[in-house]
């Protein structure tokens, strides 16, 4: 009971503290990749290649005047920076990242938790999401937070039903919702369940853009038309918390992705976490890649594209893995 | 059972106690000011006009009912997909009728003009 006790929070305090870290350098990793996609530079005065960057915008952050203006409803715009950057943090409890391995002599498991509804887990955290913005949104008492927050939450919500049926075709072929066990059935390259839902994986994570609110799907921060979006009105560290929160979700879909349709941290040769680190930070560059590229939708084009194609897309893929797991092995 | 809940317990916590601890710290550590009319929702710098307790398009409002639907629809199908091997032909036909209702609601909403925008 102890020994759990003890085993366990470590485990969680290490994953907390290397997911954070990881946000921090995602935000360098951006800045860097997208500087290198247009011909600039990026930064290069803190450190060495810019290295000590996150943690000089880190410090100028917290110094910053946490300016809270008149018009605000003091509670609910409190509440939605911590709304939006808990749950980011709350996926990590159900992906692997390793094999079970020994340490100092005590048997650990690869994952914080293996619930046996870990595919459920994530998809009810990430519907948390939603709260935070149109929450921020709505209490800011600014046109653009409001307008911003209405039109990410009406998004969110219509990519999130596309999201949630992606990956059923998964499940199908897993027939399980624990995602250590989707993780074990993807022990060789060809296994992986990237190449038997090709359409399932292009769904997966063209939703997860979306409801990360990236480009070319960032109509909450569409800087050009609405300022900052959602969070015009916080300073400090509390418009921190949403930028934190905005780069775990990517960690988080990535991560997902990663275990659900490339075999999680299953690899040859290096060790277990270095894969899981590796093809996270591929979903990662998949995602900054996207942002370098990528103009932005206009609204009415990204609507009609979440609920005209990739609902419909997503339904259909769905029932067609349904079929051919039925006409392979259903009888029985 | 204690094994699978008390480390997700203990990360909740954790994350709402940073979650916290990051409004906090900007509320010690901030310098503050009391300046003109920096107070003021920004505005691209004009006066603020209005108030943005306006209602809101009843659009918005179809595409969050559509939202409530099929996403009942989505977690109905999660189930079935965990057990459909053992379910068989049973099971599919089942689900193939339902999934034929909600698209018959999909196809009506589509054709009243819920889900299109201008």
């Amino acid at each position: 009971m102890l020994e759990v006790i003890i085993i366990s929070s470590i485990k969680v305090l290490t994953v907390v503290i290397v997911v954070l870290t990881c946000c921090a350098y995602s935000t360098l990793l951006e800045r860097k990749l997208v500087a290198y996609m247009q011909h600039r530079l990026g930064p290069i005065y803190a450190g060495p290649w810019g290295l000590l960057q996150p943690i000089a915008d880190a410090i100028k952050l917290m110094f910053k005047e946490d300016l809270v203006p008149d018009r605000v409803e003091r509670t609910l715009y409190t509440l939605a920076p911590i709304l939006s950057f808990v749950p980011s943090l709350l996926v990590f409890a159900v992906v692997p990242f390793s094999s079970d391995f020994t340490l100092f002599g005590y048997d650990v498991t690869g994952v914080i938790s293996d619930l046996n509804i870990g595919v459920l887990w994530v998809f009810m955290i990430t519907g948390f999401g939603v709260y935070g913005v149109v929450l921020a949104g709505w209490s800011s008492g600014s046109k653009w937070s409001l307008l911003g927050g209405i039109r990410s939450s009406a998004q969110m919500i219509s990519y999130e039903l596309s999201y949630g049926l992606s990956i059923v075709g998964v499940i199908l072929l897993a027939n399980t919702l624990s995602m250590t066990e989707i993780v074990g059935q993807q022990d060789s390259i060809f296994s992986w369940y990237i190449f038997r839902q090709p359409l399932g994986f292009i769904l997966f994570f063209t939703c997860a853009v979306a409801e990360t609110n990236r480009a070319p799907f960032d109509m909450a921060e569409a800087e050009s038309e609405l300022v900052g979006g959602y969070h015009t009105e916080y300073s400090s560290m509390r418009f921190a918390s949403f930028f934190v929160g905005e780069y775990a979700n990517m960690l988080a879909a990535s991560a997902v992705a990663a275990t659900l349709f490339l075999g999680g941290w299953q690899g040859p040769l290096l060790p277990p976490i270095v894969w899981m680190m590796l093809k996270v930070f591929f979903g990662m560059f998949i995602f900054i890649w996207l942002r370098g590229t990528l103009p932005r939708f206009r609204y009415d084009q990204l609507m009609n594209f979440g609920w005209k194609v990739l609902f419909p897309l997503a339904l259909l893929n769905t029932m067609v893995t349904g079929l051919i797991v039925m006409l392979t092995n259903g009888t029985n | 059972m204690f094994e699978d809940f008390y480390p997700i317990l203990f990360l909740v916590a954790l994350a709402t106690f940073l979650g916290v601890a990051l409004t906090v710290m900007s509320i010690i550590l901030g310098r503050r000011t009391k300046l003109g009319k920096k107070f003021d929702p920004y505005e691209c710098g004009m006066e603020p006009v209005g108030t943005t307790k306006d209602p809101v398009p009843v659009h918005f409002f179809m595409i969050a009912i559509s939202f409530i639907l099929f996403d009942l629809e989505v977690i109905f199908l999660l189930p079935w997909a965990v057990v459909a091997r053992d379910l068989g032909w049973f099971g599919f036909g089942a689900i193939s009728i339902f999934v034929v209702i909600i698209l018959v609601g999909y196809v009506y909403e589509l054709g009243r003009g819920a889900l299109t925008w201008e």
